[in-house]
């Protein structure tokens, strides 16, 4: 099951996913990178079935630059995160895409994380998880999370949580990807 | 659904009139001159008068297709905004399929399929528009297409369409030459535009796109008035 979490920081927006790729009792790679950047200041951190999880990733991000082009507007994040809902939420009632995920954006705006499920739930949210590594690590940026996060804070509460995942989950977590997205565009940590 | 209006069928001369009709309402169109350099495509746009009320940047001539590719035209604005549009989609349905850009001459012959399509179609009429395909293949060479409302798709080094093209491109012919750098490709766009329309800022756009930089770029009002003080000055 994947690991997602994310946090909002003062100037930026931070995602973190494991890079495992489990299939049946056997471990396929420890090195999936399961964040897409969708647009050059939108990261998608999805977890969830591999093949719905690249389909959909990929589907959404061709939809946001199909509209890029042909208005010659970027979606702001707020726009995209309602956009993948909308998809999402005809989905679920027609042929399901089993991915949840996070999705991590800076705009005029400022820093923003929304939470999407596979439902078809959006909620703008401040921290965020999902997979079973959500009930472990929904604690500590509960408890460490201040509402303007330096980088280096960020950077740190990010180390805790993925300490916590891999000491305490069932399934070995052996590495994580953490992405940013600056008002300067995405970086990898 | 009555297929017996406006059907293109063939007249009894073998032509297809309504292809050639919307030929003429290419040639009616505002003129459009491209040249392929040595690593850049200059396209020089006779810009259609503006009234004082109206904003003029709603009013495009060239439109992006994708990264690597944009096409300028000559014709019914309309039908642009539609044709673009198709190609748009196809570029990014390609990318979905492959996770590759589509080339330049994959996104000509697309184009021009969707215009030879609708002259085989019951109850619809031809796309009146020429087109010029400008963009970068996968060796990073300049390429230029041109389609036409009949859906035939050729390259080209350089060429004209819309009004007075004929006169654009003789002047073109006598005065090409292949592998021209940045400046004397502009140079040569400058002026065979200005063999047709009459030579103002306020009447011309020039843009050129190339190798490095991919995004098409409009010349500014200073270096579009000195593009055109030279071309004045090359007749005297």
């Amino acid at each position: 099951m994947d690991t997602v979490f994310g946090f909002v920081g003062k100037d930026f927006a931070l995602v973190a996913t494991d890079c495992g790729v489990a299939y049946s009792i056997m471990r396929f790679s420890d090195t999936e990178d399961k964040i897409m950047a969708v647009d050059d200041n939108k990261l998608f951190a999805m977890g969830g079935e591999i093949g719905d999880r690249l389909n959909f990733g990929e589907y959404i991000q061709k939809n946001i630059h199909l509209y890029t082009f042909r208005t010659g507007i970027k979606l702001n994040v707020r726009e995209a995160a309602n956009y993948t809902r909308s998809e999402l939420a005809y989905a679920i009632r027609n042929g399901p895409y089993q991915v949840n995920l996070l999705i991590g954006g800076f705009d005029e705006e400022g820093p923003s994380l929304y939470w999407l499920d596979y439902l078809g739930t959006l909620q703008k949210l401040t921290r965020g998880a999902h997979g079973y590594g959500a009930y472990f690590v929904s604690g500590l940026p509960d408890n460490w999370f201040k509402p303007d996060l330096t980088l280096d804070e960020g950077i740190e509460l990010v180390k805790k949580c993925i300490n916590e995942v891999q000491t305490r989950f069932l399934m070995s977590q052996k590495n994580f990807v953490v992405k940013i997205v600056t008002k300067d565009g995405i970086r990898v940590i | 659904m009555s297929y017996d209006k406006a059907i293109t069928v063939f007249s009894p001369n073998g032509q297809l009139l309504q292809v050639e009709y919307a030929m003429e309402a290419v040639n009616k169109g505002y003129c459009c001159v491209a040249v392929r350099g040595k690593d850049c495509i200059a396209l020089g746009i006779e810009k259609a008068t503006v009234s004082k009320l109206q904003d003029s940047r709603t009013l495009q001539k060239v439109l992006l297709i994708d990264e690597n590719t944009c096409i300028a035209f000559a014709g019914l604005n309309a039908d642009a905004r539609i044709l673009a549009n198709m190609a748009r989609v196809e570029a990014q349905s390609y990318r979905l399929s492959y996770e590759d850009a589509p080339t330049v001459d994959y996104i000509a012959r697309y184009i021009s399929s969707c215009q030879q399509k609708f002259t085989q179609k019951g109850g619809a009429r031809p796309f009146g528009l020429s087109n010029f395909i400008c963009g970068f293949d996968q060796l990073s060479r300049p390429r230029l297409f041109q389609t036409e409302p009949s859906g035939f798709c050729t390259e080209w080094k350089a060429n004209a369409i819309g009004r007075n093209s004929k006169q654009v491109r003789e002047f073109l012919e006598k005065n090409f030459a292949p592998d021209l750098n940045r400046e004397d490709t502009l140079r040569l766009v400058t002026r065979a535009l200005l063999e047709s329309v009459e030579a103002n800022t306020k009447n011309v756009d020039i843009a050129i796109i190339s190798t490095e930089d991919r995004r098409v770029q409009f010349l500014g009002e200073s270096d579009l008035q000195k593009a055109i003080d030279y071309v004045i000055s090359l007749k005297k």
